[in-house]
């Protein structure tokens, strides 16, 4: 080592005075300085078998399953949605048809935010960013034609899972699919809704109740289902640090392992059902870094803090999304690179699923043109690439070792100050969490505007008098209008006394300590609206608001 | 000299994506504006609400939900029954720009998409709200 130390500083003192250097920022876009090479003496001491081991096993740094790729691909899936159930369903044939394998739902902001379509506070937002679901009626039709034994759908909802969960079930069971069947996964991350994607409807602590409810009614009856995304792509999406993404989500995800504990369940009975999903943007090997730092961390603290036995409990599983923050209004097809490379370092990284944007999502939702683009952008990674056939190719690079070890240290760094705050929740309500993003999304704002970072198209190379011209997706008022009729009409042809008595179930279960979970079921099945739940939830667990501090 | 220019920020709808809300606020209020942030989820009336009773010479309105389309028209609908005709409207987020058309022949100032750099947005502020006290 210390021949490998003289040589390099021999190299630098040679290299020094003539080296020109380009007018640049040599950091990550998370403002990390990088060193111009990395050698052995950057991972002197890396231990293989400690830090890295083999795939599918203890520390699981290189990948959750022995065999990853080529096994089985990742799964290729797109989150969609948009209109009413009949217009999604429709996309979702035309994915599947093309490839996707792995369902993904986007709901509307009043499903979103637990109001049905023809409440007030939903004009001129139904079916506009996501799909509107009001009640079973809309899910039966969603998945109309799609065998829920044959796919894995994963839901994008928070503060409503549990209904969007039950409503999935009783599909399951209009098709004759057993609950015991179902794979797939509901996001169901209330932490990071108040720490940055801000869909919440109830405080903390009755959000807690929701997910362990779910926890526990999933452990027995949905056995397969993934109960938990714990997400870090939203607080990334705020604007934090690939290092704050890892950091606040994997305090976030012990955070749920602490509630289940305390909620008095065993916690290799849960914890082999939650997942995360993690961000993929544009410094490619930082994120490749952070998603190796993430299954390290997790696996360690899994075993050697929280006691997990079952090694099911050790893995960290996630999904990628490619980063819609780094996407450009401006020159929209320069997204269709930016996802590429996005979604590479997400294989890259092992994800167990993925998502790629369609490059005219800063304009509007996806057109089926661009969608296909971008689905054919993981193909083309899975077929002609070659990363695929080698597990963890990037293992072993100085730069990328040195890299993920910094990230570990930084991210338990941060545990560090979020144990001092008292944990998770009293850091929220600290604004520590909201704070860091928001300065970190200014900094960022800076650097572009003082020309220190560069975006292309953005903020040089511009194509001045630049004349977009791409056929958006146009939802119309006319969706709002038919989707107000067709919950009209439910409402009108379903038993009212079935309703009033699932209700009131539904209350005095929340008001106790009983499972909410068969209360869902059954309101869910006597065609209760989703507004008319969450409305008794409301009245008795009250909402939650939040300062209105920008920083 | 020219009082404080008052920027209300807001949120309208259900939309909970606040990045560029509060970058814009930031960039603002280091640009020397008094800043008024109203939080999420606001109501077109809460915000009308509050542009009055803040004595605002801005609003400035983020969305990223789609549904521009019925909230800046309600917002403006309802200033203008305030009798706040001189207020600066302005705002952003995911507008396609067929949509910004419609909305400035509304009668929205002006709005502003992706990758605006934030001191267009001041200059522009400042200009507008001086042309419209000039106005008065």
């Amino acid at each position: 080592m210390t021949d490998l130390k003289k040589a390099r500083e021999a190299w630098e003192k040679k290299t020094a005075g003539s080296a020109r250097q380009r007018d640049a920022l040599f950091t990550s876009i998370s403002g990390e300085e990088v060193n111009p090479i990395y050698t052995p003496e950057d991972v002197a001491d890396l231990d293989y078998m400690e830090k890295l081991g083999f795939p599918g096993e203890f520390p699981y740094t290189r990948g959750v399953r022995h065999n990853m790729y080529r096994g089985r691909l990742w799964t290729m899936r797109q989150f969609s949605g948009f209109g009413t159930a009949e217009d999604s369903n429709a996309r979702y044939k035309f994915l599947l048809a093309h490839g996707q394998t792995g369902l993904s739902v986007a709901f509307d902001m009043p499903t979103i935010m637990g109001y049905d379509s023809d409440h007030e506070r939903s004009q001129g937002e139904v079916g506009v960013c996501g799909v509107a679901i009001d009640s079973l009626r809309d899910m039966e039709v969603l998945f109309d034609g799609i065998p829920l034994d044959k796919v894995s759908t994963s839901m994008t909802i928070n503060a409503p899972a549990a209904i969007l969960l039950a409503l999935y079930v009783c599909v399951g069971e209009k098709q004759g699919v057993s609950s015991k069947e179902l794979r797939g996964t509901i996001q169901n991350d209330l932490l990071k809704e108040y720490i940055a994607q801000k869909s919440w409807i109830f405080p903390p602590k009755p959000s807690m109740r929701i997910i362990t409810d779910i926890m526990e009614y999933c452990a027995e009856e949905v056995p397969q289902w993934n109960t938990i995304s714990i997400s870090g792509y939203h607080i990334r999406e705020a604007g934090s640090t690939a290092l704050q993404e890892l950091a606040f989500t994997l305090a976030d995800g012990f955070a749920y392992v602490e509630a289940g504990i305390e909620a008095g369940m065993d916690v290799d009975t849960f914890a082999p059902r939650l997942s995360y999903f993690f961000n993929s943007h544009m410094d490619f090997f930082e994120e490749i870094a952070k998603f190796r730092a993430a299954r390290r961390i997790w696996a360690k603290d899994m075993r050697d803090k929280y006691g997990a036995k079952d090694p099911r409990s050790w893995l960290l599983r996630f999904h990628t999304q490619t980063a819609g923050c780094s996407l450009t209004a401006q020159q929209p097809y320069n997204n269709i690179v930016r996802t590429a490379l996005e979604a590479l370092a997400g294989v890259l990284g092992g994800t167990q699923s993925l998502h790629t944007n369609s490059m005219d999502e800063t304009l509007a939702l996806p057109s089926e043109e661009a969608v296909h683009v971008a689905l054919r952008t993981q193909q083309v990674i899975a077929h002609e690439s070659g990363v695929p056939n080698v597990i963890d190719p990037l293992g072993g690079s100085y730069y990328v070792e040195a890299l993920t070890d910094k990230m570990e240290a930084g991210c338990r760094e941060y545990f560090r100050k979020i144990e001092e705050l008292g944990g998770v929740i009293p850091a929220i309500e600290k604004g520590f969490f909201q704070r860091d993003i928001a300065k970190a999304a200014f900094r960022y704002q800076r650097e572009l505007e003082e020309k220190k970072r560069i975006v292309v198209g953005v903020n040089d190379l511009v194509d001045e008098g630049e004349e977009v011209k791409i056929d958006l997706l146009r939802i119309g008022p006319e969706v709002e209008e038919r989707q107000k009729k067709v919950v009209a009409r439910v409402r009108g042809e379903r038993d009212g006394e079935a309703v009033e008595k699932a209700l009131k179930g539904l209350k005095a279960a929340a008001e106790g300590d009983d499972n909410l979970m068969p209360h869902f079921l059954d309101c869910c099945r006597a065609y209760v609206t989703e507004g008319e739940m969450i409305g008794v939830l409301r009245d008795v667990f009250g909402e939650y608001r939040e300062p209105p501090t920008y920083w | 000299m020219a009082e404080r220019i008052r920027v209300l920020v807001a949120k309208p709808g259900l939309d909970g994506h606040d990045r560029g809300a509060k970058v814009v606020a930031s960039a603002l209020r280091d640009a020397g504006m008094e800043v008024i942030y109203t939080g999420l989820h606001q109501t077109p009336e809460m915000i009308a609400n509050a542009a009055v009773q803040e004595d605002v010479d801005v609003v400035a309105m983020s969305i990223l939900s789609g549904a521009h389309m019925t909230m800046f028209p309600r917002v403006l609908e309802l200033l203008k029954e305030k009798g706040l005709d001189d207020v600066v409207v302005t705002g952003g987020g995911i507008i396609p720009k067929e949509d910004m058309e419609k909305l400035v022949a509304m009668g929205v100032d002006r709005l502003f998409g992706p990758g605006t750099d934030t001191r267009d947005i001041a200059a522009y502020i400042t200009d507008a709200v001086a042309s419209k006290r000039g106005g008065r």
